[in-house]
């Protein structure tokens, strides 16, 4: 008879070698699952995960949006990351990012025409209050009236989308081009342009803001006492009411930080590479997130890794929808799978399969 | 004067056929959160429903294999749910959404080639008589029989919960899986059977979208219709008959906003579709607070991972 035991410490060589093992089979049950929809699944695989680096074809195009996929999905991990540590479950991140990308968009377009090296800053902060706001809501709620902040989160990303809507197509609507849907081109005004730094990288603000986000983090969760709290409270949670950490105090730096780290990351985008405020602007990066946050395991240098193979298959998923017609949606089905796998794998992190004799056991 | 313009009965019964698929998801979810386990994958064995639904009622012809289809692929879902948080101990939450990220990619995939077909028509239940009374015919005795049996599935479900001694162990178990394992009843097959249950409601939540409320498919056709099902359970203090009342408030909630779209009302569209779910945390909150709250009546062991090591 099969017994499970339960490890008195995790293992360690699980705990890294399943994230890589999680991919392998990913890429083994994709390729079963398109060539049952009679997609060649070697060549399926071949453009989600390898094409967008080494094909001659896509190479140049797409290798510069590796930074740019990557940097929205690692800033917004980072902050989910510290809050799943502590149990606090901001699965909104969509609708905060969103929220930063108007804010900033709407300090750009306010200032419009006006040039001057002050604008771009203000957006920066603007973004990030739009993300902290729009998280503030759950941390509230939950701190004040004792509401499930997983439920809260994610129902604002549909109130979120919904704003977003109602501000291409009113408040923020290019009034040059009253016809289309969608506010003026940030990228064609200069103090608003969160361009490119370095020419053909995707090197841009955003990427930056990740890297410093990543080392924050770093260094929080490892040598600040609020790093003590917020694992001692998700590992602890008696423990740390004994020890004096607010429950209601970290939910409130929690979700304001991944919320404003959320916020900037929406605000980066829609400055730079989405260029404007448009119904279709949100491409689920939140939810991504969640997962590169998980696959990370929850640690800044191993979101970097994990939000570059999600970054990776972003493209790869853009690409099968031009090559093979796929739908935009269908990368989720890749997501979803990979989350599976990991967390099945997990199970021989915490747990030994021993053999017993059944009868006389 | 728009209010004027729209008919009472006519609103009472959009109003039921708008709870329905939340209230089909809610009462499954319902009895998922009763044996101590919160499955947050709802909206993606809803959308598995409303697309694998639609897909057969299409193919086949027949709405009925449509909804038996639904419910098995909502149970698929469930089941993997099942396997991974109650044999691998995996978290909930983390695999929750797994459920749904996949459940959309994956229909969004299957669904494909049935974006703007009509599906087969399911009748409306012939009551007779009954459908020619003024006013009421027109409000609840003109519907599909979903309709109806949903109300009878929530009886069925408060009944089972309240009197049925498989009903005393699925609630023993949720209260405190320890006792109810010291007493030798098998928490791990209790909890497996009401997943699967949930699974299979959300399905039938899901293909009563595709099939009768919409009547088609589009990608990610359920808009938060699963989360939302998630938060009328603790709007119901998890008991049937408020998950019922509660489905029919919000419907009430969502026709009467589509019916302001509808007599054009000087609010952007925008702004009038987001009121379901400002509706539903403004109810979360006042459930939620206060010395009434919900959650004491929540079940004991909800949430929390039961292994039989010792």
């Amino acid at each position: 008879m099969i017994r499970l035991e339960r490890r008195k410490e995790p293992s360690k060589i699980w705990r890294i070698a399943n994230p890589f093992l999680a991919v392998v089979l990913t890429m083994i049950a994709g390729g079963i699952m398109f060539a049952a929809l009679g997609k060649d699944p070697v060549a399926a695989i071949r453009l989600i995960f390898f094409d967008p680096l080494f094909s001659e074809q896509f190479g140049s195009y797409s290798r510069p949006q590796l930074l740019i996929k990557t940097a929205p999905l690692i800033l917004i991990a980072v902050g989910l990351a510290i809050g799943f540590k502590a149990n606090i479950w901001n699965i909104g991140a969509e609708g905060q990012y969103i929220m930063g990308a108007l804010f900033g968009a709407g300090v750009a377009l306010a200032f419009y025409p006006i040039e001057g090296w002050y604008i771009f800053p203000l957006m920066i902060l603007a973004g990030a209050l739009g993300g902290f706001m729009w998280a503030m809501i759950p941390a509230i709620l939950k701190t004040r009236f004792n509401t499930n902040e997983i439920l809260v989160s994610l129902l604002l990303v549909y109130v979120a989308e919904r704003i977003l809507a109602a501000m291409a197509l009113g408040l923020m609507r290019n009034p040059d081009q009253p016809g289309f849907p969608g506010s003026r081109d940030l990228r064609r005004y200069d103090s608003a342009h969160n361009a490119e730094l370095i020419a053909n990288t995707g090197l841009h603000w955003g990427v930056v803001a990740a890297l410093i986000a990543v080392i924050f983090a770093y260094v929080m969760m490892t040598r600040h006492m609020l790093g003590f709290h917020v694992q001692l409270a998700g590992q602890a949670p008696r423990a740390a009411r004994f020890g004096g950490v607010s429950p209601a105090r970290l939910v409130i730096i929690c979700l304001g930080l991944a919320g404003a780290l959320a916020g900037l990351a929406g605000m980066f985008e829609v400055s730079g590479p989405g260029g404007q405020v448009r119904i279709e602007f949100a491409t689920g990066y939140g939810f991504t997130a969640i997962i590169v946050a998980f696959l990370g395991r929850l640690n800044p240098i191993g979101i970097v890794l994990a939000g570059f193979l999600l970054g990776l298959t972003y493209i790869g998923g853009e690409l099968s929808q031009m090559m093979l017609q796929l739908p935009g949606a269908s990368i989720q089905v890749f997501q979803g799978m990979l989350l599976f796998f990991l967390l099945a794998l997990d199970f021989q992190t915490n747990y030994r399969i021993r053999l017993t004799q059944g009868a006389r056991a | 004067m728009i209010l004027g313009s729209i008919n009472p009965a006519v609103l009472l019964a959009a109003l039921m056929v708008a709870a329905t698929p939340i209230l089909l998801a809610a009462i499954g979810e319902l009895v998922v959160e009763k044996s101590g386990v919160l499955n947050l994958g709802v909206e993606g064995m809803m959308i598995m429903g409303a697309c694998l639904g639609f897909i057969i009622a299409v193919n086949s012809g027949s709405p009925l294999l449509g909804f038996v289809g639904a419910a098995l692929a909502g149970m698929v879902l469930a089941a993997l749910f099942a396997l991974l948080t109650q044999v691998l101990m995996t978290n909930h939450v983390a695999t929750g959404l797994a459920l749904t990220l996949f459940g959309l990619g994956l229909t969004a995939l299957l669904g494909q080639q049935y974006v703007g077909i009509t599906p087969p028509r399911t009748p409306r239940l012939d009551l007779g008589p009954l459908a020619q009374i003024p006013f009421f015919g027109r409000a609840f005795f003109r519907h599909d029989i979903v309709v109806y049996l949903t109300i009878a599935l929530v009886g069925a479900v408060w009944w089972f919960l309240k009197y049925s001694r498989a009903g005393m162990i699925l609630r023993a178990v949720g209260e405190n899986h320890d006792a109810a394992h010291a007493l030798g009843y098998h928490v791990k097959r209790v909890r497996l059977m009401a997943i699967l249950f949930g699974g299979a409601c959300a399905g039938l939540g899901g293909a009563y979208l595709s099939l009768i409320r919409v009547a088609g498919w589009t990608e990610g056709m359920t808009v938060g219709a699963g989360w939302i099902a998630l938060a009328l359970v603790v709007f119901a203090s998890w008991r049937p008959w408020r998950a019922l009342a509660g489905a029919y408030l919000f419907g009430g909630v969502v026709v009467l906003q589509l019916n302001l779209q509808a007599a054009g009302v000087r609010i952007p569209v925008e702004y009038l579709s987001m009121s379901p779910y400002l509706i539903t945390i403004l109810v979360l909150v006042l459930i939620s607070s206060g010395k009434a709250r919900a959650s004491l009546n929540a079940p004991g062991s909800l949430n929390k991972p039961f292994h039989a090591s010792s």
